[in-house]
């Protein structure tokens, strides 16, 4: 039988094809024009190959920026996931209670970015501020708006008290999903509290686990609301991360082509992050063999 | 060592999930709880295995009172319904936990596990994870983690149910083969009569949370002691017609009246309810002392080779399990007919009043 005889099923794909181009594949492709371009104005651009890649590598802000980024989501990953599952393993299992701690704890997502930003800047505040002028009583000076330190501190409590929900709640998901039998025979086993974490229910997070380790490590590495509602990304450099130094070479400086092959080269480095990422979570845990 | 239920009372809120049993069990034995879903089953293996503590009563094992110990102290092993192993353990490991946490020696550990799964015919899969297992070998390896132990107490919660039938029923004959040889009681919990059957040993029979009767399996088949017992120990379900014996005579409902013979010549006159299983009902007549019921079909459903014919007689539904495929007409007359020999007679109070000589020949063909 001819495989092209039947062709109504293109018409299914189509629609789907035609999402993924008009969201995806031009805008990205735009992108690429833009990057070997340098464009003066509508009518007036030069070719200029790959010049614009090799300017972006080797600026020293955007290593500065790169490095700071890498930290940055390194700690996240740190003091999320741990604090997540925690979180998640001390939660009640069912009744009212489980309710309640899941609204309590999903509030944060709901909040729009700009809101957390307002709600931060006046809550960190070292004069009218809650925490920060708490701080600034137990004698430690702390403003974010001077200090490199409390600006990091700051951002990092934002990203932490925003996202860590999202862990809290999928590896809340995981835990559910494990049968209650696997309990009872571990009690029959005799398995301490940190077996059963051990053995069973790390394992059995192991999937919703990797997920949330690659979305939290993705939205950190491309954080750009909270340092910018913040600071804006001071004092000084210390909290311009990747996506607020391209956009201030992209809006603020409009060098549309060096911003171009700075995207690119961020969305290669996101995407090989993530690759490295997802292939080092499969081979964990499944490794433990005599 | 054997294990003694007294009076054990298991209340949730106001539901009587355990009602009132008392069941003595020795070591060596092997123990089968045949019951319907949410008959109590595995509320009592809980019970037993120390997980949940009884509302009333007493579990002693040996003489020695453990109804409040915990089950981290107590000498059990269980199997579930689920295939539970650890996630990120090999095979080898797996079997070898309980034994670890035990403080066994890694030599005698090694040695251990070897046997055991040798014996289960998993000592080829013993680097392999669980995931990279068939359900079948995920279940032998739990099961060889719960013999491994060599608990006092083996509890098997309905541990066939989730396999497909031929695996189901080659790891039921080496289950029976494997428990022949323990000191342990084991306790296997089934809602099927033929898995029970098949597997021997003694059973209770429980319903909605009361121990109606426990006794060697055979002898439960044999002689349920109410209707409840014979229609929870048969698949399918019994069929029943009532009747009476006068002058001698033995009427059933829309019969003509049949001489009494064999059991039933012991029958005092009066009204009685006769049980017939499935198999012992037949659609040509074989002997002249057969018992001929005018029947209307109203269902027939095939089952492997065999075929379920439903028909109604009195207003009352009965299933004959005939041998091979056939056809049937729906709302079609035909005659059924039954050798008096078979009946089971009970009381108007749904009490045995007498049951058919055992035949073990017809036994073994119905465990196939």
């Amino acid at each position: 039988m001819n495989k092209w005889e039947d062709n109504k099923a293109w018409f299914l794909v189509i629609p789907v094809f035609l999402i993924v181009a008009v969201s995806a594949i031009i805008p990205l492709m735009t992108v690429v024009n833009y990057s070997i371009q340098d464009i003066f104005g509508p009518d007036n651009r030069i070719f200029v190959g790959i010049e614009w890649y090799q300017e972006a590598l080797s600026d020293h802000r955007l290593h500065a920026a790169f490095q700071r980024q890498l930290l940055f989501s390194g700690l996240v990953l740190l003091i999320e996931i741990p604090l997540g599952i925690l979180i998640a393993l001390t939660m009640p299992k069912r009744g009212w209670g489980a309710s309640l701690s899941l609204v309590l704890v999903a509030l944060p997502l709901l909040i729009p970015w700009n809101v957390i930003g307002t709600i931060w800047i006046i809550f960190m505040r070292p004069d009218i501020g809650l925490l920060g002028s708490a701080i600034n009583g137990l004698g430690i000076p702390f403003d974010h708006t001077a200090a490199s330190l409390d600006a990091w501190v700051t951002v990092m409590l934002m990203e932490v008290w925003h996202w860590t929900p999202l862990v809290v709640l999928m590896a809340y998901a995981g835990l559910q999903a494990i049968p209650e039998a696997y309990f009872q025979a571990a009690r029959i086993d005799g398995a301490s509290a940190w077996s059963v974490f051990r053995y069973i229910q790390l394992p059995k997070m192991r999937g919703v686990l990797t997920i949330a380790i690659l979305l939290r490590f993705m939205d950190s590495f491309l954080i750009y609301a909270e340092p910018f509602v913040l600071t804006g990304g001071g004092p000084g450099n210390s909290t311009t991360f990747l996506s607020i130094y391209l956009v201030k070479q992209a809006v603020g400086q409009f060098d549309l082509g060096p911003a171009s092959a700075f995207s690119i080269i961020y969305f290669l480095i996101v995407l090989l992050a993530c690759w490295i990422f997802y292939q080092a979570l499969l081979k964990v845990g499944t490794g433990d063999k005599q | 060592m054997s294990m003694v239920l007294e009076n054990v009372t298991k209340l949730i809120g106001n539901e009587c999930h355990i009602n009132d049993i008392s069941l003595q069990l020795e070591p060596g034995t092997f123990n089968i709880f045949l019951g319907r879903t949410l008959s109590g089953k595995t509320t009592l293996m809980r019970l037993m295995a120390g997980l949940d503590k009884p509302t009333k009563g007493r579990i002693l094992m040996d003489g020695q009172d453990l109804t409040r110990v915990s089950v981290r102290k107590r000498d059990v092993a269980m199997v579930y319904q689920q295939f539970i192993n650890y996630p990120s353990m090999t095979v080898y490991k797996n079997i070898a936990s309980p034994l670890r946490l035990a403080k066994v020696s890694a030599a005698e550990i090694d040695r251990k596990v070897r046997e055991v799964a040798e014996m289960l015919h998993i000592e080829a899969l013993l680097n392999r994870l669980p995931v990279e297992l068939s359900g079948g070998q995920q279940q032998r390896t739990a099961i060889a983690r719960a013999l491994v132990k060599d608990a006092e107490l083996l509890l098997l919660d309905e541990p066939l149910v989730n396999l497909d039938y031929k695996l189901r029923e080659e790891l039921r004959v080496e289950m029976s083969e494997i428990f022949k040889r323990r000191k342990s009681i084991v306790v296997y919990a089934t809602t099927e009569p033929v898995e029970a059957l098949a597997l021997g040993g003694n059973t209770a029979v429980l319903h909605e949370g009361g121990l109606e009767q426990f006794g060697s399996t055979i002898e439960v088949y044999q002689h349920p002691q109410t209707t409840r017992i014979a229609q929870a120990f048969s698949d399918p379900a019994m069929n029943f017609v009532a009747g009476k014996i006068e002058a001698n005579n033995l009427h059933l409902n829309g019969t003509s009246p049949a001489p009494l013979q064999g059991h039933l010549s012991t029958l005092k006159p009066g009204n009685y309810q006769f049980g017939m299983r499935a198999n012992h009902l037949k659609l040509k007549r074989e002997s002249a002392a057969e018992i001929e019921f005018q029947t209307t079909i109203d269902l027939s459903e095939i089952s492997g080779s065999e075929t379920y014919l439903y028909v109604i007689h009195d207003d009352r539904i009965w299933v004959i399990q005939q041998q091979g495929v056939h056809l049937h007409q729906m709302g079609e007359q035909t005659k059924v007919y039954i050798d008096p020999a078979k009946l089971y007679i009970f009381d108007v109070n749904d009490h045995l009043v007498c049951a058919p000589s055992g035949d073990p020949s017809e036994l073994k063909q119905r465990v196939r």
